[in-house]
């Protein structure tokens, strides 16, 4: 059910903000072993739905997302809210600001339902990282993947072979996929937001940078966070980057430019449309299965009237190094705030201020956040600069510059997977270290951060275990609509399948199976 | 060409003029020796001695000593470089920190117009080249009182470049022997203050205040161009007097709104530079020049004794005297600089590449500026000399005290009297009076006390504006105005004329009176008038006294002379 649908429903007031954002609370406590969420801020959302009820009443809602439950990644600040960045640094931090994303979803009178877990720091690609725990992808419980599983007579316990979500905004995703909200806020830094959203079968959109404001997301890497939105459809992906694109005073990377509100066209002709499929992203480690579906999506658009032509982006290969460069050396500079003095955690220890450095942020950071202190560190330092982080930003500048002559080509959007293949088991993901996981798996999305692209994930079938693949949509910088055009009419020809999460919640198929509502809304 | 400016006094009081022979060369001597002997003179052109030095060793050449200067300018602003918080010295401890001063996470910093702005004045009136394009870094270290564990500074493309500092010093011992000396400016860059740290060593704890933090700074650097502590002091008075014109800093020194490193060292000339060491913490320019001077004169002495100078950072310590090795912070700093990715580069413009339709309150146009430009410390000098024909040397006295010169002009613009009387009377009878009734205070406080809070000056510039039209039109003797001028200084709250009165200080305005006690003085002084007659020059003066105290000093000396001398040859 798209949320413009559901709010009309509101309008109509066939359903009321507090019964949808109840039954949602009630799906996140059905769900709580999927670890979506750390924070459920179960107070504040039913606040809202009662602000909310009180303007429907009165017959003046504040917008589209009004009486909406949203879901935040708990890098974001939330006034008011934990915000731990799913690391001991932060445990216990309650920022006194909302984030600008935040605050905007707020006033638009969407409903705050909880902060969503993360790999820590959102440094990872399983969202397995983080000190709460691994996020589990909601299809492990889906009936398509059980079916299949019981299909190919696996006979071991189920529970124990649970998928991870891909990450860092697994928590997100899953929430989005296991119907807890219908829209969450993640963070893509190299991929953190169209990765995860890949594997759970959600739209995971990673606006332009610049567009939407990183103020009050805490960040990994300035130069290419930015605010992801995950969602069930690519019109409530458009709807949600309605509400945040736009300058804002407080981040000076965001465009001065006004952003006009927009509805995405429904796109009956695409023969007016040139697809690029770069050729350097057929990499030997990309799974048959997502590869077959690639070409089947190429082979849809040039059936349809498109122009498909293979594209080449050269430097695709040195970006995985690059990034690595690049990215600690933010990190390094970044996590240097976290000393223990004016926030977060501080160690028992007072021998000397050095010592208590020392101590907090050993004991603040997990190994993967202090791995890439270390390596950041060592990239900056006076002798190591020229040679790896001036030659990184000089690899960034051309890796950007393959983007541009490919569209200065005429190329209108890239097509390319999202992951190498569908999500994993967890006890088959940990087997390899977390650098050398977020190496592979970042490898189709990173490039895109590097160049400020806006790029979107939209899940188009399932793998021959039930699970859900995703393929990715590149667009020229704030072409951000032309993007989610393109990605809608993909969305409507390939017709994803919902997820069937009946067995795991029973009783509560009501909110978004719910006939009662979709047909009055069709009327 | 900047007009000669006066050099101020390192070391005694600062109303003082110095002359030191501060030439590039410098011999041995005890670096607590003779340079800082300044003696106090009772008129405000007080002198001092050269450096005495002992004169050099046959056969080896003397030394010469090379000073750079590191400066940080607080820029006045109401608001921080990066944040919104509010700029006040001596708030409440940590009473103006934002989110984004305290580093809270996700916090991004914007930057502050009007410090950009102050950047770009103060680079047009050193001459700088300003970058159409410059770009913040950060530089990294741990210290409890910088929030963010980094400073955004401009590291590698700085706001301006380029640009050159004029200031004069005596080379002799006359005033005219000035030389206008000039020391490059390398550049300027926009960077942010860090917060303060007390150590209460008792408990063994630190407190930190971050009010301070984030507040935006003018690094200058200024190119080892000078050769002594007097210059160095010179240049940054020049500076101070700069930036205070400009209004783009408030430079005081003792609130830490201006703040020196000097990197020092010596060598022989015509041989490389030698190791330098760097001084830190110099808060006033009397220290500064202390601790140069004697900085430079450990260098030689070390160097004498055959020891070596270490590439090390020292502090002043003003109690001693002397520079001391700071505490190494964990062996040498590596600051891991990387470029600020928060902020895009700032872009400049000037009239000709002002992008059309550009929205004036996101652009800054240089020429703009240029136009806005107040009058320069040494115009102002160069107009005083030439509106008022004072000396060079009086027009640097007046700029070089803080609010002199507006009390001088204040006065000017209300009495009849000559400018050149009313220079004497300013710098000589009133500065002079400020020197000795605050001897115990500070006298930089004691002239913001006086001069800047108007009322609060016992002597109001009407008052002496009026005080010298009574001298002017020869209402009263100038001896009776010095004490007017005393009584004023009481600050009872009476005009001159009313002390005139009521002190019967008006000159005798009747001839026939001053006929008649002229001439009962030389009847009741005949040895006197022997004396006179005897041929010593000298005993006219005698009677002319003998006069004036019957008169109570109410007569014009030059009139009694005049009389007494009539009826001495009738």
């Amino acid at each position: 059910m798209q949320v413009i649908m559901v709010s009309v429903a509101l309008k109509q007031g066939q359903i009321t903000p507090t019964e949808l954002c109840q039954r949602c609370l009630s799906l996140i406590k059905k769900t709580k072993f999927l670890n979506a969420y750390i924070t459920v801020s179960e107070e504040v959302a039913l606040k809202q739905a009662e602000e909310s009820e009180k303007r429907y009443k009165k017959g003046h809602s504040l917008g589209d997302l009004d009486g909406i439950p949203i879901a935040v990644k708990d890098n974001f600040s939330t006034s008011g809210i934990e915000t731990t960045c799913a690391s001991n640094m932060l445990k216990g931090y309650v920022p006194p600001y909302n984030a600008t994303v935040v605050q905007k979803l707020l006033d638009q009178g969407a409903l705050l339902m909880g902060k969503t877990n993360l790999d820590e720091f959102a440094m990872g690609s399983g969202s397995t990282d983080g000190i709460f725990g691994p996020v589990k992808n909601p299809w492990s419980y889906s009936k398509q993947y059980r079916e299949k599983r019981k299909q190919n007579s696996h006979s071991e316990n189920e529970d124990s072979n649970w998928l991870i979500t891909g990450g860092s905004s697994g928590g997100s995703a899953a929430a989005v996929s296991a119907f807890t909200c219908f829209a969450a806020l993640g963070s893509d830094t190299g991929g953190s937001t169209r990765n995860p959203a890949a594997h759970c079968g959600v739209v995971g959109l990673k606006p332009s940078y610049g567009l939407v404001s990183r103020h009050g997301l805490i960040p990994l890497v300035n130069s290419m966070d930015v605010p992801g939105i995950l969602t069930r459809c690519v019109d409530d992906a458009a709807t949600v980057l309605g509400v945040l694109a736009g300058h804002d005073p407080k981040d000076s990377t965001t465009i001065q430019d006004p952003v006009k509100p927009f509805t995405l066209p429904s796109l009956t002709d695409v023969s007016k449309l040139c697809i690029g499929i770069p050729k350097e992203y057929l990499t030997p480690e990309l799974s048959s299965e997502v590869q077959s579906l690639w070409s089947k999506a190429a082979n849809l658009f040039e059936s349809e009237g498109a122009k498909v032509t293979e594209v080449s982006l050269p430097h695709t290969s040195y970006s995985i190094v690059c990034y690595h460069v690049l990215c600690t050396s933010e990190v390094a500079s970044n996590m240097a705030r976290f000393d223990g003095l004016e926030y977060g955690h501080r160690c028992d220890s007072d021998v000397s201020t050095e010592a208590m450095y020392a101590a907090t942020r050993r004991e603040g950071f997990n190994d993967v956040v202090r791995g890439r202190i270390l390596s950041g560190n060592f990239f900056l330092l006076k002798e190591n600069y020229e040679n790896y982080f001036v030659k990184a930003q000089k690899v960034r500048r051309l890796i950007a510059n393959d983007f541009v002559n490919v569209f200065n080509s005429g190329v209108d959007v890239l097509l390319t997977p999202t992951t190498l293949s569908e999500a994993v088991p967890y006890t088959e993901f940990i087997k390899e270290d977390n650098r050398t996981r977020s190496a592979q798996d970042d490898i189709f999305t990173q490039a895109v951060n590097m160049a400020g692209l806006p790029a979107v994930s939209v899940p188009m079938a399932l793998s021959s275990q039930g699970l859900p693949i995703g393929l990715q949509f590149i667009g020229r910088a704030f072409c951000d609509q032309q993007l989610l055009t393109v990605a809608k009419w993909f969305e409507k020809q390939v017709q994803f399948p919902v997820i069937q999460l009946q067995e795991l919640m029973d009783d509560c198929s009501s909110v978004f199976e719910n006939e009662k509502l979709a047909s009055v809304s069709l009327k | 060409m900047a007009a000669p400016m006066l050099r101020w006094c390192c070391s005694g009081r600062r109303f003082a003029f110095a002359r030191v022979g501060c030439g590039s060369c410098h011999r041995r001597g005890s670096p607590t020796g003779s340079t800082s002997n300044g003696k106090r003179g009772q008129s405000s052109v007080a002198q001092q001695p050269h450096i005495t030095a002992q004169k050099p060793r046959k056969g080896e050449p003397e030394w010469a000593a090379v000073v750079g200067l590191e400066i940080h300018a607080q820029i006045a602003s109401n608001s921080k470089l990066f944040s919104g918080s509010q700029v006040c010295f001596a708030a409440p401890p940590n009473s103006l920190v934002s989110f984004f001063d305290a580093s809270l996470p996700g916090t991004l910093p914007v930057l502050n117009r009007r410090c950009v702005e102050a950047a770009v004045m103060t680079g047009l009136a050193l001459d700088c080249h300003i970058n159409r394009k410059s770009l913040f870094d950060r530089k990294h270290y741990f210290y409890a009182d910088l929030p963010a564990g980094y400073q955004i500074t401009q590291q590698r493309l700085p706001i301006a470049v380029n640009g050159s500092l004029a200031y004069s010093v005596y080379v002799g011992r006359k005033p005219s022997q000035m030389v206008t000396r000039t020391v490059r400016v390398k550049q300027i860059q926009l960077e942010q203050d860090s917060g303060k740290s007390l150590h209460d060593d008792l408990r063994s704890q630190t407190l930190i205040d971050l009010n301070r933090a984030g507040i935006g700074l003018l690094e200058l650097v200024l190119e080892p161009d000078m050769s002594c502590g007097e210059e160095a002091a010179t240049a940054v008075r020049e500076l101070q007097l700069i930036l205070q014109a400009l209004g783009t800093s408030q430079a005081n020194m003792a609130e830490g709104q201006l703040r020196v490193d000097a990197n020092i060292s010596v060598h022989r000339p015509g041989e490389p530079l030698g190791i330098r060491t760097e001084v830190k913490n110099l808060n006033s320019a009397r220290f500064l020049a202390k601790a140069i001077d004697y900085e430079i004169q450990r260098q030689i002495n070390e160097l004498e004794n055959g020891g070596e100078i270490l590439n090390e950072t020292r502090s002043f310590d003003f109690k001693l005297g002397c520079t001391v090795p700071m505490r190494d912070k964990e062996g040498k700093q590596d600051y891991r600089f990387m470029p600020e990715p928060n902020l895009p580069p700032l872009l400049l413009y000037d009239s000709g590449s002002l992008p059309s339709g550009a929205d004036p309150q996101q652009v800054i146009n240089i020429d703009q500026l240029r136009e806005r430009l107040p009058e320069l410390p040494r115009v102002t000098r160069q107009r005083l000399v030439q509106q008022y024909g004072m000396l060079p040397e009086h027009s640097c006295v007046l700029l070089n005290e803080v609010g002199l010169l507006e009390f001088f002009q204040n006065v000017i613009k209300e009495t009849r009297a000559e400018p050149k009387k009313v220079t004497s009377w300013v710098l000589n009878t009133f500065l002079g009076f400020l020197k000795q009734q605050n001897l115990a205070v500070s006298e930089r406080e004691v002239m913001c006390f006086l001069l800047s809070f108007g009322g609060a000056s016992p002597v109001t510039p009407s008052a002496l504006a009026e005080l010298l039209d009574l001298l002017d039109r020869k209402a009263i003797s100038a001896p009776a105005a010095k004490q007017v001028f005393e009584e004023l200084w009481r600050n009872e709250g009476k005009t001159p004329a009313q002390i005139v009165a009521e002190k019967k200080l008006e000159l005798l305005q009747d001839p026939e009176a001053l006929e008649q006690l002229c001439r009962s003085t030389l009847e009741a002084h005949p040895d006197v008038v022997m004396d006179l007659k005897r041929g010593n020059p000298r005993a006219i003066n005698k009677l002319i006294g003998l006069v004036r105290k019957a008169t109570l000093g109410r007569a014009d000396p030059t009139a009694i002379k005049e009389v007494l001398e009539r009826q001495l040859s009738s």
